[in-house]
């Protein structure tokens, strides 16, 4: 068995940040793992230590400094990575879902896996789309929003729950090969061990251009354009309490009696 | 221009949703002086149409196919009715529903998708805004293209009121069964434990700037001096620190005490959904730009391991 598990490189802006044109320079964000990613991830790693020859695959879109955060991902269990990324990509503006979707497809045509894992979502731009436009592409069944995987391979058949909106979940059979999209709580994410980072630096890390991987520029273009970037406008009318802690929690405390009367 | 904007239900309801993308979808159509058509998938879809037809929606497209959402049977008669149709622009709900078909549907249709619009404008082409890092920025996008498909955040527009002249159009879509291949076999509702969070009056809630689960002594003795009753948002919950029943949210309880206090929480779309019906809401969290400071009534912008401590001490004995 294979399981191919998509795992991107997010940012997240600081406290204080500045916006200059269409970017947030870097001095104002920090990259990390995906955070419904390492889910992902982690439900990948559980099913392959349950199934013995099961192999992780991970693949990411993305320029060479995400390598370090890839190595994470391989340091949590994954087998080996692919890393797609090609200087035209570089001038892409908007990486929408399609694209994505796009890119990761080839990939997983390569990989030809049993079960692709994918985030719901990335915390970054929350499209919220690609794992489902992914499995489109391919032609495999799916699942989004799932927060609980029974995998029954001699049956063929994912037995997922999806976390609807109001605490209420969705069980469904879903045929395999599959696309599942996974949420946050489905599993418990491990540490990297010391010998998983070490293990790590000496697994495979495969870099694809567009090139490599059969697709030329056109697959890219996307008729989807950021045009501006901004701070909301707030219509807040939070009274904020400015001081020492114990002044703003007195004058908290004073407001909080009132409400409470 | 005409839009097209599909409906939602669950388990044999309407959920609220439609009716603010008909809010969302009219707005659309009348800028442009073009026909807003809804459609509605499976279930009982004459009841439906009935209730979806309200002012300013000029055809409701019914596809009697099945008791409750199936993607597969979703994907496939939207498909054939956005071909029919010709909608200039798809809208779906931004819900976990609306994610699991938009994306395959926009991927047959070769449509651009713009995914959980905020805001919606038409002028010559379509012009999207969203939320970026976790709505700590927001950013428009134009779809460069004569035919678009957009996922609408819910609780964004009013739901549409009034009742419209629609025409209830039956659309016989043809659903390949050897395509349907998933199964919703049930539901399950997540359990209650001993607290109901929607019944107290003052809700003490604590989100990822906690950092430890060994600090979360810290909230409980304000809890405890406030007479308030602890609760969370999703972090917390997923990592196992405090039970299901107390996470406030989209996929959690909706809250509507009295006295709402946020602790490191940053105010996401999804967590908001579940309080901010609130009539106190007070923040603490140490980052000024955080979105929870849009609801809040009052707030401090300060490190909540010195602030909580001194607000517990304002209230002890
Ligand atoms: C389908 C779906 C459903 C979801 N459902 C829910 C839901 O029901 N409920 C929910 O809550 N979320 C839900 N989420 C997750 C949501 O998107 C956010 O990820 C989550 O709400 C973030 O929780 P948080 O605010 O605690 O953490 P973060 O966003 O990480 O915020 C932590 C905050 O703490 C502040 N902070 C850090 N340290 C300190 C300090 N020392 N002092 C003061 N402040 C500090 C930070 O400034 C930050 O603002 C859902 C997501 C999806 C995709």
């Amino acid at each position: 068995m294979k399981i191919l598990v998509t795992v991107k490189e997010v940012t997240a802006v600081d406290d204080e940040f500045e916006i200059d044109g269409l970017t947030i320079d870097d001095r104002y964000v920090t990259a990390d793992l995906n955070e419904w990613d390492e889910y992902a991830l982690e439900e990948a790693v559980q099913l392959s230590e349950a199934n013995d020859d099961a192999e992780v695959v991970t693949v990411t879109i993305g320029p060479s400094d995400t390598a370090e955060t890839i190595r994470q991902a391989l340091a949590k269990g994954a087998d080996r990575a692919v890393r797609i990324w090609d200087d035209a990509l570089a001038e892409v503006g908007l990486l929408d879902p399609a694209t994505k979707a796009t890119l990761l497809a080839a990939v997983a045509r390569e990989e030809d896996p049993d079960l692709v894992l994918t985030g719901v979502q990335s915390a970054d731009d929350s499209f919220g789309a690609t794992g489902v436009a992914l499995a489109d592409k391919l032609g495999m069944e799916w699942a989004a929003v799932v927060n609980a995987l029974d995998l029954d391979t001699d049956d063929g058949t994912a037995h997922v729950h999806r976390e609807l909106e109001g605490g209420v979940e969705e069980l469904t059979d879903v045929e395999l090969p599959a696309v599942l999209t996974v949420q946050t709580g489905i599993n418990d994410p491990r540490y990297a061990s010391l010998r998983g980072i070490r293990q790590a630096q000496s697994k495979e890390l495969a870099a694809k251009s567009l090139d490599d991987l059969g697709l030329d520029v056109a697959a890219i273009e996307s008729p989807l354009e950021q045009t501006s970037l901004y701070e909301p406008e707030t219509e807040s009318e939070t009274t904020v309490y400015e001081g020492s802690a114990e002044e703003t929690a007195g004058e908290l405390a004073t407001v909080l009696r009132e409400v409470d009367q | 221009m005409t839009v097209l904007a599909v409906a939602e239900h669950r388990r044999g309801e309407l959920r609220d949703v439609s009716y603010e993308l008909v809010a969302a979808g009219r707005d659309l159509a009348t800028a442009t002086g073009g026909d807003l058509h809804v459609a509605v998938v499976s279930g009982p879809v004459s009841e439906y149409a009935e209730k979806l037809n309200r002012d300013g929606v000029d055809a409701v497209h019914t596809v009697d196919h099945g008791e409750g959402f199936n993607h597969d049977v979703s994907v496939q008669a939207v498909e054939q009715l956005v071909d029919a149709v010709d909608p200039a622009v798809l809208l779906v709900p931004h819900t976990v529903n609306g994610l699991d078909y938009a994306p395959a549907v926009a991927n047959r249709l070769d449509r651009p998708l713009v995914t959980d619009a905020v805001d919606l404008a038409y002028d010559d082409e379509l012009t999207v805004t969203r939320e970026l890092y976790g709505s700590k920025v927001e950013t428009t996008v134009d779809v460069h293209a004569e035919r678009g498909a957009v996922t609408v955040r819910p609780a964004e527009w009013p739901t549409a009121e009034g009742t419209g002249d629609a025409t209830i159009e039956p659309f016989d879509a043809t659903i390949d069964e050897s395509q349907v291949r998933s199964t919703v076999t049930g539901f399950q509702e997540v359990g209650d434990g001993d607290v109901d969070i929607t019944e107290a009056d003052v809700l003490v809630s604590v989100g990822r700037g906690i950092e430890e689960e060994e600090n979360l002594d810290l909230i409980r003795d304000l809890a405890d001096a406030l007479d308030a009753t602890l609760s969370a948002s999703r972090p917390v919950i997923d990592n196992g620190w405090l039970p299901k029943d107390r996470q406030v949210g989209q996929s959690g309880k909706v809250v509507t005490p009295d006295v709402y206090i946020a602790i490191g929480i940053s105010g996401a779309v999804q967590h908001v959904a579940g309080m901010k019906g609130t009539d106190t809401i007070v923040a603490i969290n140490n980052d000024p730009n955080a979105p929870i400071f849009d609801i809040a009534d009052y707030g401090i912008v300060d490190d909540l391991f010195d602030v909580v401590p001194a607000l517990t001490e304002e209230f002890k004995g």
